[in-house]
This record gives structure tokens, C-alpha cells and sequence, in this order.
């Protein structure tokens, strides 16, 4: 058993919770924390990917790519939550009134 | 000489993980939101004390050491904030519901 | 030695799982997004035991930090609209509908056979095959600088770096137009010891993200995880209230988000030409213009960050006093 074999499993099995969570979560926040799960098991099996037994060097290009990933999915979610802050405060206003 | 500062940096290293798991039993076991602050920032702060002490017997250079040392600081800094806050705003939320109980 | 490792490799995949569960299915909002900040730390150990500290890094940091002060500050948000604010455990924010057991089980049928379907190519998959590992390392005498990642990020693949930046950018003008005249919820009152926390830490953080910044050309660290620390500076500045945004800094702040982006494309257009393509630095200057490039780059993450936390664009309305939390 080796560590990549470990971790890219628990990758998709990450990716897999997130997946559920994603269909079946009520709350809108946990929606959004659920495809956050999603690109962190990605980003899992991306790194187990780039991974060599230990005297080699990592492949450097997923690396990067995983990197640009958790960018991206921070500003995909800073947007979604914007869009749960806006809805929500339109949905108590209208309950307000 | 050499030999024994291995041996006295993994006996460090054991003795803060005995703490840290001291400060977890308490987490899990003490019944309120106080006590288990109390078992977390003090068991953890001197675990953290300790496997710091033990990583920099081992360092190579005298830079390392500076940065364990700026690591443990932050730590201890960051996690004494982190339960003050914690407890203020636990004693926030008793008195709101506290009122409202009775 | 090795089974050591590997017990902790088992131990590790499993806390990393158990907290991903846990994440979902704890009934209140907060633990959920505290056990999630958890599980992104444990998962970028298991990115530091699989040789990959700049990911590990990125993801503490941005992943992990700056999505949870996200979630934390949503969170406050939605229990001030909803009128929830100082109450204990958050639940059911959001009005909900029982959905069908039915419909459960068919998603979660679904999601199995997902599931099942990756985890076989997985297994099934060359690993540790030749990557691009040797493409790089042939390349690397050229790229200026001495880190493979940065290498990749900031000339072989700086396209995809530099729509990175874009993405940013575009976030935070979406944020900035679907916040546009919602209320603010009242900055919680986070007492003296925090204030104290905040002005002790702030100067060794600005040093923290340089050096990250700095360090990058050689070792792990870089633009965006040295940008992700620094907007943790920003975030101290906002929630201590040592700065409050104010409408005449919102030019200044638009710089600040383009400048990153503007940067990156100006500098890879003065490049090409002469028979070079866009990107394709002359070999002479590729440490220095990455430099410029990341600096600059680290600056507009570091602001867009901070002010995609803060979220709404500051306006000229004032912000009523005395409405607080307590």
C-alpha cells in the first residue's frame, strides 16, 4: 500500500460525499460547502497524479493546476454566497412586508 | 553527546502528544462549553511548548530554531485569543438564553 | 519507518473522510463550517506527505482560510436577516422542503455509481507514470527562475495563470454588482484582547507574505499563497475596524483589482514581437519580469481577496450606528 494509492482513493471518495451532499443538502450554505468537498477530493487525486516515490520530484504542471483550481473555486464561492446573502435578504424583506 | 539529543527531543515530542491528548479527552469528556476551553488552550498551549521544544533540538540551523520559536509564538498568541473570544461570546449566547428560560 | 508512515497515511484519509461527513450532516451551521476549515488543514497535510507543499500551502491559506472567513462572515449575514443574531446553534436557515426519501436515494444511487465508476478508472490508471515531469525539468534553465511550480505558474503555463487573475477579477466586480444596496449586518464587537491580537500580528503577517512572495522563485510559496496571507492583513484591518472602507477609496480599490491582471497582460505583450510569441520572456530578464509580474499580481489578490470578504462595495450611505449585536 502506498500513499498514493491512500490519498486518491480518499480523493474520490471526498468527491463523492460532496457529490451527495451537493444533491441532497437543504441549506444553501451547505450546498455551496458541499462542492467545495468536490474540489478538494479533485484536487486529491490531481496531486496524488503528479506524485513519485519519494527520491523523484513531483510532477510540477498538476501542481500548478490544483493551484489555480483552489483560486478559482474561491471565487466561484465568494460568488455564490453573494447570490445566498442576496436571496435571502430578498426572502426575509418579503416576509417582512 | 550527539546521541542523546534524539532521544531527549523524542521524549519532548512524546510528552506533548501525551498533553495534546489530555486536552482532546477533556474536549470530549468536560460538560460545558468553559471547561472544555479550559482543558484545550492549557493542555494544548504546554503540548505545543513541548513539540516545539523537541523539533528545535533537532533543527540544523540557528534559523530554524528562530522560526519554531516565531511559529510556537503565534500559536500560543492565536490560540489564547481564539478561547477568549470563544468564551465571550459562549457567555453571550448563556445570558440571551438564560433570560429567555426564565 | 514505512509502516509508520503508512498507519499515519490510513489515519489521516480517514479523519479526512470522517470530517468531510461530519461537515455535512452536523445539524448546526457553524460546527459545519468549523469542521470544514479542519478538514481543508488535515487535507493540506495530506498534500505536504504527498510532496506537494505549494498546494498544501495554497490551500491552507486560501482554500481553507479565506473560504472559511467567507462562510463565517455569510453566516453572520444570513442569522442578522433572518433575525437570529446571538442565538446559540444555527439551524435551518434557509426554509426547507422534506424532500422524498425516493428522490434521496436515487441521488445517492447516482452519486454510488459516479463513484464507483471513478474509483475504477482510478485503480485502473497508470500511476507514477512519466508525467511532464521531464518536460519541465528540460525547460527549466529557461524559465528565470528556480522552483518548478512557480516555473509552470508564471511562464510555461502563465496563460492559464493569468485567466486565473481574470477570474478573480471578475468575481469580485459580480459581488460587488449583486451586493449593490443590500445592508451590511453590524460588525460583531470583538473586544480588547482581539484588538490587541490584531495589532500585534498584523506587521509579522505583512512579513509572512512577502516572504512567501519572495521565496517563491526557489522554494514553495508564491504569488498566490503570499497574496492569500496578505489579505489575511486585510481581513484584521476590516474585522478590527482599524480600516473602514470608505466610498472615495472605491477608485484606488479598482485599481488595485485590475492592477494584477493589467499587469500580467502588459507585460506579456511587451514581450512578444521579434519573433517571440506572448509569454515567452527573453531569457536575460525572465527573473525580473516574473518578479514584477508576481509582485504586482500578489497586490491585486491580497486586495481582491479582502474585498471579496468584505463584499459589498463601500457607498456614500452612512453606515447607521448603534445597531449592534448585543
Amino acid at each position: 500500500m502506498t500513499p498514493d494509492l491512500i490519498y486518491g482513493l480518499t480523493g474520490i471518495a471526498v468527491f463523492a460525499i460532496g457529490l451527495v451532499g451537493a444533491l441532497c443538502a437543504q441549506d444553501r450554505l451547505r450546498r455551496v460547502l458541499a462542492l467545495k468537498l468536490c474540489s478538494v477530493g479533485a484536487g486529491f487525486v490531481l496531486v496524488v497524479a503528479a506524485w513519485r516515490s519519494p527520491p523523484a520530484d513531483p510532477d510540477p504542471v498538476p501542481h500548478a493546476l490544483v493551484i489555480t483550481g483552489i483560486v478559482v473555486m474561491v471565487s466561484a464561492t465568494a460568488v455564490a454566497l453573494a447570490l445566498i446573502r442576496r436571496l435571502q435578504t430578498l426572502e426575509a424583506e418579503d416576509d417582512d412586508d | 553527546m550527539p546521541d542523546l539529543i534524539p532521544l531527549v527531543s523524542a521524549v519532548l515530542i512524546a510528552a506533548g502528544a501525551v498533553f495534546f491528548i489530555a486536552g482532546t479527552v477533556g474536549l470530549l469528556r468536560f460538560p460545558d462549553t468553559y471547561c472544555r476551553l479550559h482543558a484545550l488552550t492549557k493542555a494544548d498551549g504546554l503540548g505545543l511548548a513541548l513539540i516545539a521544544l523537541g523539533i528545535a533540538l533537532t533543527a540544523s540551523s540557528f534559523g530554524e530554531v528562530f522560526r519554531i520559536a516565531l511559529i510556537w509564538f503565534f500559536v500560543a498568541v492565536a490560540s489564547a485569543t481564539g478561547g477568549h473570544l470563544i468564551a465571550t461570546y459562549a457567555r453571550r449566547v448563556d445570558r440571551a438564553e438564560g433570560k429567555e428560560g426564565s | 519507518m514505512t509502516d509508520a508512515a503508512i498507519l499515519f497515511d490510513l489515519l489521516l484519509a480517514g479523519s479526512v473522510i470522517a470530517l468531510a461527513i461530519a461537515s455535512l450532516t452536523v445539524r448546526d451551521m457553524f460546527a459545519a463550517i468549523v469542521l470544514f476549515v479542519i478538514f481543508g488543514l488535515l487535507s493540506a497535510l495530506a498534500w505536504v506527505r504527498l510532496s506537494a507543499p505549494d498546494v498544501a500551502l495554497a490551500e491552507a491559506a486560501i482554500g481553507t482560510g479565506v473560504t472559511g472567513a467567507l462562510l463565517l462572515k455569510t453566516l453572520h449575514h444570513l442569522r442578522y436577516v433572518t433575525g437570529k443574531l446571538g442565538e446559540g446553534p444555527a439551524r435551518g436557515l434557509t426554509p426547507t422542503a422534506p424532500v422524498p426519501a425516493g428522490v434521496i436515494w436515487a441521488n445517492a444511487a447516482f452519486c454510488g455509481m459516479i463513484t464507483l465508476g471513478l474509483a475504477l478508472a482510478f485503480l485502473g490508471a497508470p500511476r507514477s507514470g512519466p508525467g511532464f515531469d521531464a518536460l519541465v525539468a528540460e525547460a527549466m534553465p529557461a524559465s528565470g527562475v528556480d522552483h518548478p511550480v512557480t516555473a509552470v505558474l508564471l511562464n510555461f503555463r502563465a496563460y492559464d495563470t493569468l485567466m486565473e487573475v481574470v477570474v478573480l477579477l471578475a468575481a469580485v466586480i459580480a459581488v460587488w454588482q449583486i451586493e449593490r444596496g443590500l445592508s451590511d449586518a453590524p460588525a460583531p464587537a470583538l473586544g480588547e484582547v482581539w484588538q490587541g491580537f490584531a495589532r500585534l500580528t498584523l506587521p509579522a503577517i505583512v512579513v509572512v507574505g512577502t516572504y512567501l512572495l519572495w521565496k517563491g522563485s526557489e522554494a514553495p510559496g508564491g504569488a498566490f499563497q503570499g497574496g492569500a496571507v496578505l489579505a489575511a492583513v486585510g481581513l484584521l484591518l476590516l474585522l478590527s475596524r482599524i480600516y473602514v472602507p470608505q466610498p472615495a477609496h472605491r477608485g484606488l480599490a479598482r485599481w488595485a483589482f485590475v492592477l494584477g491582471a493589467g499587469a500580467f497582460a502588459g507585460v506579456a505583450l511587451l514581450v512578444s514581437g521579434g519573433g517571440r510569441v506572448a509569454f515567452e520572456y527573453p531569457a536575460e530578464h525572465a527573473y525580473a519580469l516574473i518578479l514584477l509580474i508576481e509582485g504586482l499580481v500578489t497586490i491585486s489578490i491580497a486586495v481582491t481577496l479582502a474585498a471579496l470578504f468584505h463584499g459589498r462595495e463601500p457607498v456614500a450611505a452612512p453606515v447607521p450606528e448603534g445597531r449592534n449585536d448585543t
